[in-house]
């Protein structure tokens, strides 16, 4: 059973959905976005999401461009991030990591070559905003060999024939894009997803993740019990943001970010 | 089969055509698809539903025609060179003048085109990238012409240095909104149009200004700057009686330059040849020569060629006409140079510079700077080819937008 499933099976034992929070690789430096990230299960990770900074995130609102931009400027490579999560995975074997971006880097290493790199650096899923279900075969039969997840994306706007057909050969888990627009912008209503989520799930048996425009403890609360889980990413690198001084760590920001995930995990928990 | 307009016997491709591109799923050989988040692939195959509807109704054909004629002003001239291509002392050159339509460039053919169909799809406000500021001017006029909502993107170098054609879009009624991420060239606005589009998916359609993006873009902006090389192509025979030995175009993202190969991709005697921005130099670091010093890669929906790090980072690109100023390439572009049909060479400021005031002076035309790097490319090889050969130049737009860019580098102060 891989890392994701069988975290979604104990959390579903204990009748919760999941806390995704995301990070942005290389954010402001590499040594302190890999002590954020090993920091984060205690803080009350359920999974992780760490994103690969692009030149042209053009799913992406104002804060993660930023995040990618400070990323880009301490020197992140795709190989890098892997090495990250290697390091990462020298600590934490149960915490499954899920690397979020966009296709080029990945073009570039060669998709064979990234997910067999992938897979032994300990990286379970790969959720790319611009390879739809359409251009996926390029990515699916490496992944698949190598026991990498290809996170599908679905949006509001997405049919249900169109569900039907991208969530067809879905694994992992469904990554539900809860508004029509760009990351850390609008936020759906509790009303809007409870009517759209069971939709996707009337479809498909993998677990759904809600994510774009949730940044509150309540409304992570609201969607990890709509859906199975719940993404959170904007908030956080702002936070990360408000920390640093001339685009630099300081003592404050990895206990900034995790403060608020501690925050964001006691709602999803009910505690 | 070819989806480029069908409607007249003359156009039906061959099985082995070279024109029969795209697939059903966009792709031209190995160039091309849908790579887009999924928010936006409802929208571009209801896009590619209501293309393949408009050109199946002779009524959509029949009404881009009217336009076409009367508020474009088409057919556009060819017009014989006949002092450059005396001072030049080889082939006899040629120029099609689509500096002349409305607006003054080629741009206008594509943006007449998507908005009768963004006006078949209901769309009630247009969203635009630019570069110099030709394709949001065109943008502009058409959604004034119609009574749409036209936002242009345009990159705050790009703003600072066309600002004539930013005052000319406002007076058309549109808003510009510089973009200041990356360079603020472009790419960055292609960025900035694209997350304006997948939020604000229900009354939105985005206007692409090239021979890229996710398919059916290529495909559809292809077929309307078409009527370019349809005209070139009777007109010429009209002239000469013959074909032409080579059509030179500049290319940035290569709508010209596709408009005016198009109809000519069979016809193996014609060469063609695309002129890219090498801005400093092809080796320079600082150039927009995607073909010449790119490798393939995914972009802005589509797999092309594209100037990138060794991460797949996108890099910025240089030349001294914004127009060009763009890291990729339409997959059509990359396909024709992967089989060889198509040359491309590339041609630096210095020499499109020189070009523009050679034309200006032997042909009492100021070209635009993207078309000068065409023109630059024919300076060197008329001299080359024999007094009975003859070149094609696509005259892609007016240089009156350019003068400041032009005065700066001659050092004069206006």
């Amino acid at each position: 059973m891989s890392r994701i499933q069988a975290r979604f099976e104990a959390l579903k034992a204990e009748g919760r959905g999941a806390l995704i929070p995301y990070l942005q690789a290389y954010d402001p430096d590499l040594e302190t976005s890999l002590a954020l990230l090993k920091a984060m299960p205690e803080a009350g990770a359920d999974i992780i999401e760490v994103g690969v900074p692009f030149s042209d995130p053009s799913a992406d609102g104002p804060t993660i461009q930023l995040a990618a931009q400070r990323g880009l400027k301490a020197g992140a490579t795709l190989a890098g991030v892997l090495e990250m999560v290697q390091r990462f995975r020298e600590h934490d074997q149960s915490t499954p990591i899920v690397l979020m971006g966009y296709l080029n880097p990945i073009h570039t290493y060669g998709a064979d070559a990234f997910c067999r790199d992938a897979a032994q650096a300990g990286v379970d899923g790969v959720i790319l905003v611009d390879l739809p279900t359409e251009e996926a075969q390029w990515l699916r039969p490496h992944a698949e060999a190598h026991g990498l997840d290809i996170i599908a994306l679905v949006a509001p706007n997405t049919t249900h024939e169109r569900l039907v057909h991208v969530l067809r050969e879905a694994s992992g888990f469904v990554y539900y894009v809860s508004i029509t627009g760009i990351t850390g912008t609008a936020s759906a209503s509790a009303e809007q997803l409870a009517a759209a989520v069971p939709k996707v799930k009337a479809v498909t048996s993998v677990p759904v993740a809600i994510g774009f425009g949730i940044s509150t403890p309540e409304q992570a609360r609201v969607a990890s019990q709509i859906g199975d889980a719940a993404v959170v990413a904007s908030t956080l690198i702002r936070t990360l943001a408000g920390t640093l001084v001339d685009g630099k760590a300081t003592g404050q920001t990895v206990p900034a970010v995790t403060q608020q995930i501690s925050a964001l995990a006691a709602a999803v928990r009910g505690v | 089969m070819s989806a480029s307009s069908t409607a007249t016997p003359a156009q039906v491709t061959l099985p082995n055509s070279l024109r029969s591109g795209p697939d059903g799923r966009g792709w031209f050989g190995e160039f091309g698809g849908r790579f887009v988040a999924e928010t936006l692939m409802p929208l571009i195959l209801e896009l590619e539903e209501a293309y393949r509807a408009a050109q199946a109704d002779p009524s959509f054909q029949k009404e881009l025609a009217f336009y076409y004629k009367d508020y474009v002003g088409r057919p556009s001239p060819l017009w014989f060179a006949r002092r450059l291509t005396e001072s030049l002392g080889g082939a006899k050159i040629y120029l099609k003048r689509e500096e002349l339509n409305h607006t003054g460039s080629h741009k206008l053919n594509n943006v007449m085109g998507q908005i009768l169909v963004a006006r078949r799809m209901g769309k009630t406000r247009i969203v635009a990238e630019t570069g110099a500021g030709q394709h949001g001017v065109a943008t502009a006029t058409v959604c004034a012409l119609f009574g749409l909502k036209c936002t242009v993107y345009m990159g705050a170098t790009d703003v600072e240095r066309q600002k004539p054609n930013v005052f000319r879009m406002n007076l058309l009624g549109a808003e510009v909104r510089p973009v200041t991420a990356g360079a603020g060239t472009l790419k960055d606005a292609m960025n900035e149009a694209m997350r304006d589009w997948v939020a604000n998916v229900e009354d939105t359609y985005f206007l692409v200004g090239t021979v890229a993006g996710p398919h059916p873009y290529p495909e559809m902006v292809r077929d309307f700057q078409s009527v370019i090389g349809t005209e070139t192509k009777a007109q010429i025979l009209e002239a000469e009686g013959r074909l032409p030995d080579a059509i030179v175009a500049a290319i940035g993202g290569g709508s010209n330059a596709m408009g005016i190969f198009h109809p000519f991709l069979d016809d193996v005697d014609v060469k063609l040849i695309g002129a890219e921005a090498a801005g400093l130099g092809l080796d320079s670091g600082k150039t927009a020569a995607s073909v010449s010093r790119g490798r393939p890669g995914v972009l802005h929906g589509n797999r092309t060629y594209l100037l990138q790090n060794a991460d797949g980072q996108i890099d910025e690109a240089h030349s001294i006409s914004a127009g060009l100023d763009y890291p990729g390439i339409g997959p059509e572009h990359s396909w024709l140079n992967d089989i060889g049909r198509v040359e491309y060479v590339g041609v630096t400021d210095q020499e499109a510079l020189e070009a523009f005031q050679l034309c200006s002076r032997q042909e009492g035309i100021l070209p635009a700077l993207e078309s000068a790097h065409a023109l630059a490319h024919v300076i060197k090889i008329a001299p080359t080819m024999g007094k009975d050969q003859i070149i094609v130049m696509n005259l892609s737009g007016r240089g009156d937008k350019d003068i400041f860019t032009v005065a700066k580098h001659v050092g004069v102060e206006l």
